[in-house]
């Protein structure tokens, strides 16, 4: 279920040797290139571009818009001052970060022990759901402990989301992208009844429209950047740095991690090493679920505060967290470098763009489209190993290919 | 053991003593018995219910002890679920009912079933000739937007339906490449193409239209209106005046089921899906029925996008409008474990039960919910393999290689 090496079992220095364009990148993903996200990035640049000229708007002054609407050109001129507008933008997109991180590395992580986990959407709902629950009930507690359960219990919610696609895989062999999708859906079904009419989640004072209850003051985070009236930047941004440093840690520096790489580089082969694979894929699986449970929580609590109905469909955090995840390799630092660019993508498409260059509604498309070819493009590494080759050609052929 | 076959020596009860044959009557009394309840049969007391659910759950209990365990296990769910839903409906008003169970039911189920049965049937051709196909959401939606925008410029349904089908096909076409040419990973490939759908048709949709409705008076696919059966008292408001597009849902489930099973090209799908190793070697270009089977899955993906808009819709588009058809028509597919037959029974089944969650809605909002969600819970208990076993083509999901 990688995006590399699926081919024939054979050594990647093996396969290089032959010289096939695939085998020769399989050996550069290995050694850890740059090339192939940044190429991919830049090629699903030029492809939107192409179709934003094509339709009569210009690229160049679309892209510049949207990299200002994000806030990007704060760095020319940086400054603390939240009523900057370069700076509050930035905030805004760093908020987008934040849950674009986590949602990545929920992705990521069962992608290393050989699963795609598409249901990102569906366990960061159960997390939405489940902080709100939390952050409205117990209203009376004090702010830290109050915080910690309602994220602890997300967390662990969209743990156990997640675990079911897990559980399934690993005792009856379920293909992980079938129950994933099922759970989604089953997901977005809850919320319809948790906030819908006569739902037990529904706001209590208003009947009447289909929204929950606000959380507590006493369960939403601080601010750290900003104003809260405001939707400022708060603390949960320092809770997905450390989930990416967490991230890390647990594959580079665990046994657990460890057994985790093995099972998805080879199942067969961890097996005969002595290493449970139903328990890795169950555990891989509940760990994904958690991250995604936990940008559920940290976005409720930080500056969503309640949910309806009608913004059920229009969430889409989950989905764009497999773009991010691909496009960072599944690593924890592209991950995060991948989770900017689209955090940029997503808030600087949705305000400040003028109608003569391109409007919200178009520009918040080509996010779309931008996260579809990146999609497309990642997972045809060899094309883009190609079009670097080719690029090479270009100039005089020292010598000709050997078979 | 010969002693009580020899009492009961007569065909009818030398078939029933076949654990397949008595699971699957234990399935279709506890059909039945949920069926009694509500009209046209409309039975007052809960009596027969009751009894038919019971033979249905001694046929299983029956079945289980002939070690079918799972259809067995099934048959007694569904005898148990009868009783209880017939009891249920034994206890609703009998207006109520009525509102919500009557003739037109059938019609509405028809038309919810039909873009999920050419999503299913789509879906069917691509993984019998060995490519998963998630991509069926977005193909579907490019047939939805492109479809009305054909029957909008072109003046007629028939040039919408055909620039639907080419939206659908174009978009599969590209999957193709990448999938089998290129030997990208079909589940990132897929998920790429439902985002780039999503992308692409929001894009457009509001270049074009400005993100309004399509201007009014677009030519919509007609309905059928057979008149020696429109004026029946059941079977007029069921079948008698259907969607053209309906009646070829009909058509195509056959055609299907013939093109797949009884020929030569079916058996050429079928051997790329089941071992395209063996095939390439008596001669079958594998990569050429592939691309033929996916860019046939999108064009009839497509159709089933195309009815959505341009039929059922009434030639309208809204943004995302597929809203998970797509994946409903997979999860079809599924359950109709990779058969025309059975994607159609499951389709229905599932048309059924978003028909009766629209009815639904006035009464009970957590009721219509209920229904709503049932497809994906009954895919994810069918995956799991409660219920009988699904089992996809050898090859599906395998890039091919030639050596």
């Amino acid at each position: 279920m990688t995006t590399d090496g699926s081919g024939p079992p054979e050594t990647p220095e093996e396969a290089a040797a032959s010289g096939t364009v695939a085998a020769r990148f399989a050996l550069k993903q290995r050694a850890g290139g740059l090339v192939v996200p940044v190429l991919t990035a830049l090629i699903a640049f030029l492809i939107g571009g192409l179709v934003v000229a094509a339709t009569g708007h210009n690229p160049l002054l679309a892209y510049r818009d949207i990299f200002n609407g994000a806030g990007l050109n704060w760095i020319f001129h940086p400054t603390t001052n939240i009523a900057s507008t370069s700076a509050y933008n930035l905030s805004q997109t760093l908020l987008q970060t934040t849950t674009l991180i986590l949602c990545g590395l929920a992705v990521a992580f069962a992608f290393r022990c050989g699963m795609f986990n598409i249901g990102g959407q569906g366990q960061y709902l159960i997390g939405l759901y489940v902080a709100n629950w939390l952050g409205y009930d117990f209203a009376r507690m004090s702010p830290v402990p109050h915080i910690l359960i309602a994220i602890g219990g997300a967390t662990i919610a969209g743990a156990a989301w997640a675990g079911i696609a897990g559980f399934l895989k690993a005792t009856v062999g379920a293909h992980e992208v079938i129950s994933t999708i099922m759970l989604n859906w089953i997901a977005i079904w809850m919320g319809e009844w948790l906030f819908g009419d006569g739902g037990p989640l529904q706001n209590a004072a208003n009947k009447a429209v289909p929204i929950s209850n606000d959380v507590a003051a006493s369960a939403q985070l601080p601010a750290f950047w900003g104003v809260q009236q405001l939707q400022a930047l708060d603390v949960g941004f320092f809770v997905a740095i450390a989930a990416l440093i967490v991230f890390w840690l647990i594959l580079n520096r665990t046994t657990l991690g460890y057994e985790v790489r093995a099972v998805g580089f080879s199942p067969e082969a961890a097996a005969y090493g002595g290493i449970s694979v139903r328990k890795n894929l169950i555990r891989a699986m509940a760990i994904s679920g958690a991250f995604a449970g936990l940008a559920g929580a940290l976005d409720m609590l930080g500056y969503l505060y309640h949910f309806g109905v009608s913004d059920i469909p229009v969430s889409s955090v989950g989905f764009l967290g497999i773009a991010v995840a691909l496009l960072g390799r599944n690593t924890a630092a592209g991950t995060a470098l991948g989770a900017l660019l689209f955090g940029a993508l997503l808030f600087g498409t949705t305000h400040g763009l003028s109608s003569n260059v391109i409007q919200p509604e178009l520009a918040g498309n080509l996010t779309y489209m931008i996260q579809g070819l990146v999609v497309l493009f990642v997972g045809a590494d060899v094309l883009i190993l190609y079009i670097w080759n080719t690029r090479r050609k270009l100039r005089p052929r020292a010598k000709q290919a050997t078979t | 053991m010969t002693g009580t076959a020899a009492r009961f020596d007569n065909p009818v009860s030398a078939r029933l003593r076949n654990p397949a044959t008595s699971g699957y009557t234990g399935l279709a009394l506890g059909a039945v018995a949920a069926f009694l309840g509500i009209p046209p049969v409309q039975t007052r007391t809960v009596t027969w219910p009751v009894v038919v659910g019971v033979v249905a759950v001694v046929f299983g209990i029956w079945t289980v002890t002939r070690g079918r365990r799972r259809l067995g296990f099934g048959a007694v769910a569904t005898g148990l679920a009868g009783i209880g839903l017939g009891i249920l409906a034994t206890r609703s008003g009998i207006g109520n009912l009525n509102a919500v169970f009557n003739p037109s039911l059938i019609a509405q189920t028809f038309a919810f079933s039909t873009p999920l049965v050419f999503g299913a049937i789509a879906g069917m051709f691509s993984e019998r000739s060995g490519v998963v196909n998630i991509g069926l959401e977005g193909m579907m939606l490019m047939g939805a937007f492109w479809g009305v925008y054909g029957a909008d410029k072109g003046g007629t349904w028939v040039v919408g339906l055909l620039v639907g089908m080419g939206a659908g096909g174009l978009l599969a076409l590209v999957y193709a490449y990448f999938a089998i040419h290129l030997r990208a990973d079909q589940i990132v490939g897929g998920t790429a193409v439902n985002f780039l759908a999503l992308g692409i048709t929001g894009y457009f949709f509001f270049q074009l239209y400005n993100g309004n409705y399509v201007s009014q008076g677009v030519s919509t696919i007609p309905n059928v209106r057979i008149p020696w059966i429109a004026d029946l008292h059941f079977l007029g408001p069921a079948i008698g005046d259907l969607n053209l597009m309906v009646w070829l849902s009909f058509v195509l489930v056959v055609a299907s089921y013939i093109v797949v099973f009884k020929t030569p090209i079916g058996l050429r799908i079928r051997a790329c899906g089941e071992h395209p190793r063996a095939a390439d070697t008596v001669g079958i270009n594998v990569y050429a029925v592939r691309y033929g089977a996916v860019v046939l899955s999108g064009l009839l993906a497509a159709a089933g996008g195309v009815y959505l808009s341009d039929g059922f819709g009434g030639g309208t588009f809204t943004d995302n409008m597929t809203e998970g058809r797509g994946f409903i028509a997979l999860a079809a597919m599924i359950f109709g474990n990779w058969r025309p037959a059975g994607a159609f029974a499951a389709a229905v089944l599932f048309g059924f039960s978003s028909a009766v969650a629209l009815r639904l809605q006035v009464y009970s909002a957590s009721a219509s919910t209920l229904f709503n969600v049932l497809p994906y819970v009954l895919t994810l208990i069918a995956v799991a393999g409660v219920i009988g076993r699904t089992v996809p083509p050898a090859a599906d999901g395998k890039p091919y290689s030639k050596q």
